[in-house]
């Protein structure tokens, strides 16, 4: 039986984000600065898993494979952060109590290892939301 | 011989830096080097040299593949899903000129569209509070010259906005802040221990969501009010110390970002800051700004905000009038809701952005994205229309987040033929004349 956790997660600029993102949204620098769940090392604990490894983080409107890492910016304990782009909105609810602005922060998820699952492309994580992927 | 043009626009954030320097090939084609820009803009300069950049629309067909077509092509397929439409997102406008704009929201009048920029997922929220209570606010000048006291509430600039501090509000020396870093008390309050923290003289972790009670905490212990014992995970001795240290300043300046308009509260949670900035005025001079992110997002919301008196989701579905309601005429709800007809994205990338549920709507429809590069969005869409760069390839007028208006600089050559926004736009605004003319509507 797989372990769950419950965090709170919070989806935010980096600077290697940006820099991805104007090299290219089919860049590997924006793979690469894109597709992490950085975690505070006690939940690395309670979810029995190793730094960079990847897992399944599901919240109420879908769910996405990313890599877990630590982070330099730290985290309190409870507290997740995925930088902004496709990955991490694919699991932002839309509902934006009428200001027009979407839950980007402070969305409840659950985190469980996914070790062997592959990471979609930038492309692929939103084509595949879209139901518009090439089989 | 390269030649070295000097006091270029970066077209990355809204701090607009205006030193940036390029290197340029004989043929005025290529940038060789950029220097002075941080990480995030020279990325953006390099960007237009990378291999493989599509020059010439591209359609996708059946099977999900792109074919080449002429800009003649694209033009009409795309003036005639506007003239079609009753209802069209016309959703993006942040990297873009506001000249570009102005013809946008022509053709908007006439084919009845909405039109949205990037606030509505960014500061919209901020825009909420200034319609609702106004803003004390001053230009990044004045910051340099005389803020002694800086807070950056929510915000992470060694991020997003990486020369803002080095530009403007920690390190540099003014005319009244002649000791630059050393002159200035800084603060950051965040949920996570930033980068930009790690510059911090004081650092207050605020619990995720509780910026709200510890915004009222401080209008609290500004009025010599008691507090309890702890305020979003603050205590209560640290919230009178540092509210004192704030009254003593003589030029105070909070910078907020999207840790206050993303979370629990959005448009409240600026409401009450601005709320703070005016109760601190009572003892010394305060400042409030937020932290623009998407380059020219600011300029958008001016030249909507003259010609409509909205700054963003303004609803011209009705012809006659314009309307702005949010909740109603903001992008993501309109998507959720599934109540637009076709989308036209200019100069963004909502498929990269918007809360996937809003893009799988979107993908339903016609959609038309004018960007210079390959996104997630293009990917998705009917046509994808490459255009020049803004501030690199061709100028116009953009915004800083200041609202100071600075006409940015072509750089280089765009690639042979290949067109920019306001010519694409002009040329759209009249085969959408043509077809309505004919009847189309």
């Amino acid at each position: 039986m797989e372990k769950k956790i419950k965090l709170n997660l919070i989806t935010c600029r980096t600077i290697q984000q940006g820099v991805g993102m104007e090299a290219g949204k089919t860049s590997q620098k924006y793979f690469d600065a894109c597709t992490i769940i950085q975690m505070h090392p006690d939940d690395f604990k309670r979810l029995g898993a190793w730094k960079n490894t990847n897992v399944r983080v599901s919240s109420s409107v879908g769910s996405v494979i990313v890599k877990a890492v630590e982070t330099r910016e730290d985290l309190v304990p409870g507290l997740a952060h995925i930088p902004m782009g496709p990955w991490a909105n694919r699991i932002v609810p839309a509902y934006t109590y009428s200001t027009g602005e979407p839950c980007f922060k402070g969305i409840p998820i659950e985190v469980e290892v996914a070790m062997n699952e592959p990471i979609m492309s930038s492309i692929d994580v939103l084509k595949d939301a879209c139901g518009l992927s090439r089989k | 011989m390269p030649k070295v043009v000097t006091d270029i626009i970066c077209p990355f954030c809204g701090t607009l830096c205006d030193d940036i320097e390029c290197t340029v090939s004989d043929d005025n084609k290529t940038i060789l080097s950029v220097k002075n820009a941080c990480a995030i803009g020279a990325e953006k300069f390099n960007h237009q040299k990378l291999p493989g950049r599509v020059t010439r629309p591209r359609m996708r067909q059946a099977d999900g593949s792109f074919k080449e077509v002429s800009y003649d092509e694209a033009i009409d397929w795309t003036a005639k899903m506007l003239v079609a439409s009753k209802k069209t997102l016309m959703y993006g406008w942040a990297s873009t000129s506001c000249q570009a704009m102005s013809i946008g929201h022509e053709i908007a009048e006439k084919v009845g569209g909405i039109v949205d920029n990037c606030a509505t997922v960014c500061h919209g929220s901020s825009l909420i509070a200034i319609e609702d209570v106004g803003v004390p606010s001053c230009t990044l000048g004045e910051v340099k010259n005389r803020a002694d006291r800086v807070i950056f509430w929510g915000c992470n600039p060694a991020h997003a906005h990486p020369r803002h501090m080095s530009r403007y509000s920690i390190f540099p020396r003014g005319f009244f802040t002649v000791k630059g870093h050393k002159g200035r008390k800084i603060y950051v309050v965040d949920c996570r221990y930033t980068d930009t923290a790690k510059c911090a003289d004081t650092f207050i972790q605020v619990q995720q969501g509780y910026d709200y009670e510890l915004l009222n905490a401080f209008r609290t212990a500004a009025r010599g009010e008691s507090l309890p014992d702890t305020v979003g995970g603050v205590p209560k001795e640290k919230i009178y110390e540092v509210v004192a240290e704030l009254k003593e300043g003589r030029f105070g300046i909070i910078f907020f970002g999207m840790g206050l308009t993303h979370t629990m509260g959005r448009n409240h949670n600026i409401d009450i800051a601005i709320n703070l900035t005016r109760d601190m005025n009572d003892f010394t001079k305060f400042s409030i700004m937020a932290m623009r992110g998407h380059w020219n997002v600011t300029g958008s919301g001016q030249v909507l905000g003259w010609q409509y008196g909205f700054p963003y989701a303004v609803d011209l579905s009705r012809r006659d009038q314009a309307r702005h309601q949010t909740g109603e005429t903001t992008s993501v709800d309109l998507l959720v809701r599934n109540e637009v007809e076709a989308c036209f994205y200019i100069a963004t990338d909502p498929g990269a952005h918007f809360p996937v549920d809003a893009m799988i709507s979107s993908s339903k429809k016609p959609t038309v994205t004018v960007d210079p590069h390959i996104n997630c969005t293009t990917e998705i869409s009917d046509i994808h229309i490459p255009v020049a760069m803004v501030g690199v390839e061709t100028g116009g007028c953009a915004y800083r987040m200041d609202n100071v208006p600075i006409e940015t600089r072509k750089v280089v050559d765009a690639p042979e033929g290949m067109l920019t926004d306001e010519e694409l736009l002009t040329r759209i605004n009249k085969r959408v004349d043509e077809l309505m003319a004919a009847g189309g509507a």
